[in-house]
């Protein structure tokens, strides 16, 4: 298969980037897409020429660490998989792809299709846990949870926060991310404690740190190779609404211009 | 030296009660006096971290990737054990443990593995109360599966999925303890030495991957939860990342390497399918409960499987091991799949393959039951294969996996220098030759929630700690060793690239220190290795530079690692004349091809000593005692 693909090269955050055309015309529809860049990586290398740094850890769609935009997609066109799952059995020869780094304000560039997604460790940090010290739990098997709900907690909790549904998002939204840990404890009854305060909290962080606000596009549930529902946002919107209403937490929300 | 793994003794019921009475406690108020520094976030590294911090000690940990959630324990896919008897089918925590150690085959150290087992209940308490969605009945208890080398249902699983949400379950507690002040969290930094001061281990020097800084941490005891070696072979099951550096590092400095050459290879995950391929992936050993794994009966046969009768196929684990089935331990599951396909009997491009059918399970249980128990994994498996698992057999063969060896620890998890704690894979402890299935994710949590929290704090108790800073010479010279080693790397400018060596490195230890070896062919590997090594140092290519955002330099540092490894690992599996688990010797098998222990000559613990790059190492011996689990031929059959 021949491929030609237009990759963004940036040195550093200082550094003006811009488009390089490749061609490659060896290329196996048996490699993941991932190995085609490695390919690619060593002719540059032998050539003289700096390799194209991209994350990646585990290549089998469950870290959450690679992710691009080719052709304008998060992860590329297959539904439901990250790029590391991505095999080029899925293009055509002659294909041209445009590889580009997720871009939001709250993603800062790295190096080429690398970025810096901490703001969303930060956003679990602001309350996306069920406060337990090691410990202190009681026996496995004493609070019984309905099937009905582990298994939408478990949907939800599937995210592998890529950022993928950031980068997609026309508003740079956090929403799909928030929805979905916000789902994943708020289904559980060992997160009801915490549930008004967490959201409020995790939403606030969000607008902290630069991620826009949801205007419901749905564009992240297209992208997310977990698919996660549209209905966490939906969930997130509600635990958002009845914490206002119970006036949980104003002041925090207030003076970060939230809500 | 003197190998003292401090094991109780006693009834083995209550060694663990006994020692954690006996072991130091540090008041309150000054545990925020001490800073603890962790490297690597994965199941261990997160849960130690959390749990530390919880306790009110500084916390400092550190991590390749760019945020802790990362790690490679995400990736784990079957589940966790743990002996509740919940399906009240005979478990308890003895029969855990007797299962542990008959599964290592008798090259582990019964204190700490029944320890093990008696933890593994307070993880799952701990793990529900977190939040973690576990699968449940329609009561609303737990549900439980069934695993390879145990005739009772005692793991726990939420999809296959099980070790992404234990791991995110340690994260969001970490993340909390991140928000209390407690915990300072370094993503996207490698550690690339350790400190040792008096004696004691004492801090670590870091590069920031982002702009090639080099640093010094300073702290009162290190933990390395840096994980297995497996990405020695090249290709493996682990993260692309996964590296031996922080463990080879503290090697250098004089910790003890216990056990190299025990090497997991698990017998399902996808065929190679090319020169290019730059890992190989896992399907479940949760499969094995319902598929069913067989060749052609007859050799060189290439009919579409779904078109060979079934009288002319042959379900080799059933027959050969009718107690356990398709549910042998994995190195018995994977050494039979190699002997079938060396018979020629082997499946798909190149031979080297088995079928693991759903044909049978799907007609008695109906499509909607195996699509809600192995979803996920069908569809993985259909995404890199091209191929529909519900309609034509999947094809694994096996892969290196997990490393059972690690740095030596004594029953507190302490190395042989002072200060250095090692948990999760990155120790030898409890796995002896052999891991069972679904207790990696049981060890990791074990010794990050409810062992080095309590072993740390008796050490500090312990012992008188000096002020350190950088500025002093240790630090200085680390630092200096760390920028020397960079600059090296960066000067050759070779014609070879890091991949393309350790490619080469990777196919020689799986040819020579694969899943059978023997004598001849590790001498051959120990003559090749250093040649390779030299090969490295003169002729590898890094481009770039040290001040930069540069993989290809951080993959260099990891393969020169590997380059030494390497030749540890084949020297322990030469000088261990007898198989056992993971380690098959050719030369050292029963009539019917299976393991043949030397209980006589080998039930030790195999600790290494540095003694120079290129030099023998130094062998210690620590002897393996069995009060409760009498050695015996490990029968499955």
């Amino acid at each position: 298969m021949r491929i030609i693909l237009h990759v963004w090269r940036q040195k550093n955050a200082s550094q003006p980037g811009r488009m390089v055309r490749y061609e490659l015309n060896n290329v196996n529809p048996h490699m993941s897409f991932l190995e085609m860049l490695d390919v690619l990586n060593e002719e540059l290398t032998q050539k003289g020429e700096e390799p194209i740094a991209f994350d990646h850890d585990c290549r089998e769609g469950i870290c959450g660490m690679c992710g691009f935009m080719i052709n304008g997609r998060a992860h590329g066109p297959l539904e439901g998989a990250t790029v590391c799952q991505l095999h080029m059995r899925h293009f055509k020869d002659g294909d041209e792809l445009w590889l580009e780094p997720f871009r939001a304000r709250a993603f800062p560039i790295i190096r080429d299709l690398a970025v810096d997604r901490s703001a969303l460790d930060r956003l679990i940090a602001a309350g996306g846990y069920i406060s337990v010290n090691a410990g202190s739990a009681p026996d496995a098997n004493a609070i019984p949870v309905p099937k009905q709900a582990a298994e939408k907690a478990m949907d939800a909790a599937a995210c592998i926060g890529c950022g993928a549904c950031v980068a997609q998002c026309p508003n740079a939204a956090a929403a799909l991310f928030l929805g979905a840990k916000v789902s994943h404890l708020g289904l559980l009854p060992q997160g009801q404690p915490e549930r008004y305060q967490r959201v409020l909290k995790m939403v606030t962080q969000a607008a902290l740190e630069g991620f826009g606000h949801c205007t419901n596009v749905g564009e992240c549930e297209a992208v997310c190779p977990k698919r996660i529902k549209l209905e966490v946002i939906a969930r997130l919107n509600r635990d958002y609404l009845v914490a206002t209403l119970k006036h949980i937490g104003v002041k925090e929300t207030v003076e970060a211009g939230v809500g | 030296m003197e190998l003292d793994g401090k094991c109780p003794t006693g009834p083995i019921e209550t060694r663990w009660d006994r020692h954690k009475f006996e072991l130091k406690l540090i008041s309150p108020a000054n545990k925020r006096k001490y800073t603890i520094l962790v490297v690597g976030s994965g199941l261990a590294g997160a849960s130690a971290s959390a749990t530390l911090a919880e306790l009110g000690y500084n916390v400092k940990c550190y991590c390749y990737q760019d945020s802790p959630r990362r790690a490679h324990s995400i990736a784990a896919q079957g589940g966790i054990n743990a002996a509740k008897n919940y399906q009240n089918d005979g478990d308890s925590v003895y029969r855990l443990f007797y299962d542990t150690v008959k599964g290592g085959d008798f090259r582990s150290r019964e204190s700490n593995v029944y320890r093990l087992a008696q933890l593994s209940v307070d993880i799952i308490d701990h793990c529900v109360a977190q939040g973690i969605p576990f699968a449940r009945e329609y009561g609303g208890v737990l549900a439980n599966r069934s695993f390879g080398g145990a005739l009772v249902s005692r793991t726990f699983y939420a999809r296959g999925q099980t070790g992404q949400q234990l791991l995110l379950g340690a994260y969001q507690a970490m993340q909390r303890q991140i928000a209390a002040g407690r915990l300072i969290m370094f993503p996207r930094h490698e550690m690339l030495e350790l400190v040792v001061v008096n004696g004691q281990a004492r801090g670590i020097v870091t590069r920031n991957l982002i702009n090639g800084k080099i640093e010094s941490h300073v702290g009162d005891a290190v933990v390395l939860a840096t994980g297995g070696y497996g990405n020695v072979y090249y290709l493996s099951t682990m993260a692309k990342g996964a590296n031996a550096t922080a463990i080879w590092r503290a090697y250098r400095k004089g910790a003890l390497f216990a056990n190299p050459c025990f090497t997991q290879i698990h017998p399902t995950c996808i065929p190679v399918s090319g020169e290019y391929q730059s890992k190989l992936t896992l399907m479940s050993e949760s499969l094995r409960n319902d598929g069913r794994i067989w060749v052609p009966l007859k050799k060189g046969d290439t009919r579409p499987p779904n078109e060979i009768p079934e009288e002319e196929r042959d379900y080799y684990l059933e027959r050969m091991y009718p107690a356990y089935g398709n549910l042998v331990p994995r190195d018995i599951a994977s050494r039979a799949a190699k002997r079938v396909c060396d018979e020629g009997r082997g499946v798909g491009p190149g031979g080297y393959g088995v079928y693991l059918d759903f044909r049978d399970a799907i007609q008695r249980l109906g499509v909607s039951v195996i699509r809600e128990r192995y979803g996920n994994l069908f569809e993985m498996y259909e995404r890199l294969t091209g191929e529909d698992p519900y309609k034509v057999p999947m094809r694994i063969y096996p892969a290196i996996h997990y490393t059972m060896g690690g740095l030596w620890v004594d029953y507190n998890l302490m190395s042989t220098i002072p200060g250095l704690f090692v948990i999760g894979e990155a120790n030898f402890s409890d796995h002896g030759a052999n891991r069972l299935g679904a207790s990696a994710l049981m060890q990791g949590l074990a010794d990050g929630y409810f062992i080095v929290p309590y072993t740390v704090g008796h050490y500090l108790a312990s012992v008188k700690l000096e002020k350190v800073s950088t500025d002093q010479a240790e630090f200085r010279d680390a630092q200096r060793e760390v920028a020397d080693r960079i600059r090296k790397l960066l000067s050759i400018r070779g014609r070879r690239t890091v991949d393309s060596l350790h490619r080469e490195l990777g196919k020689l230890l799986w040819e020579y220190c694969g899943m059978a070896r023997n004598a001849q062919g590790l001498q051959y590997a120990l003559k090749k290795i250093p040649e390779l090594r030299e090969e490295f140092w003169s002729n590898v290519n890094v481009l770039g530079s040290g001040e930069e955002f540069n993989q290809a330099l951080e993959r260099a540092g990891r393969v020169a690692d590997y380059m030494e490894l390497a030749e540890l690992i084949c020297h322990d599996a030469l000088h261990r004349n007898e198989s056992c688990g993971g380690h098959f010797r050719e030369e050292y098998q029963t009539p019917e091809g299976e393991a043949l222990r030397n209980d006589a000559e080998y039930a030790y613990v195999a600790a290494w000593e540095f003694t120079g790059v290129g030099n023998p190492p130094r062998l210690h011996k620590e002897p393996l005692v069995f009060e409760y689990v009498k050695p015996t031929e490990r029968s499955y059959k």
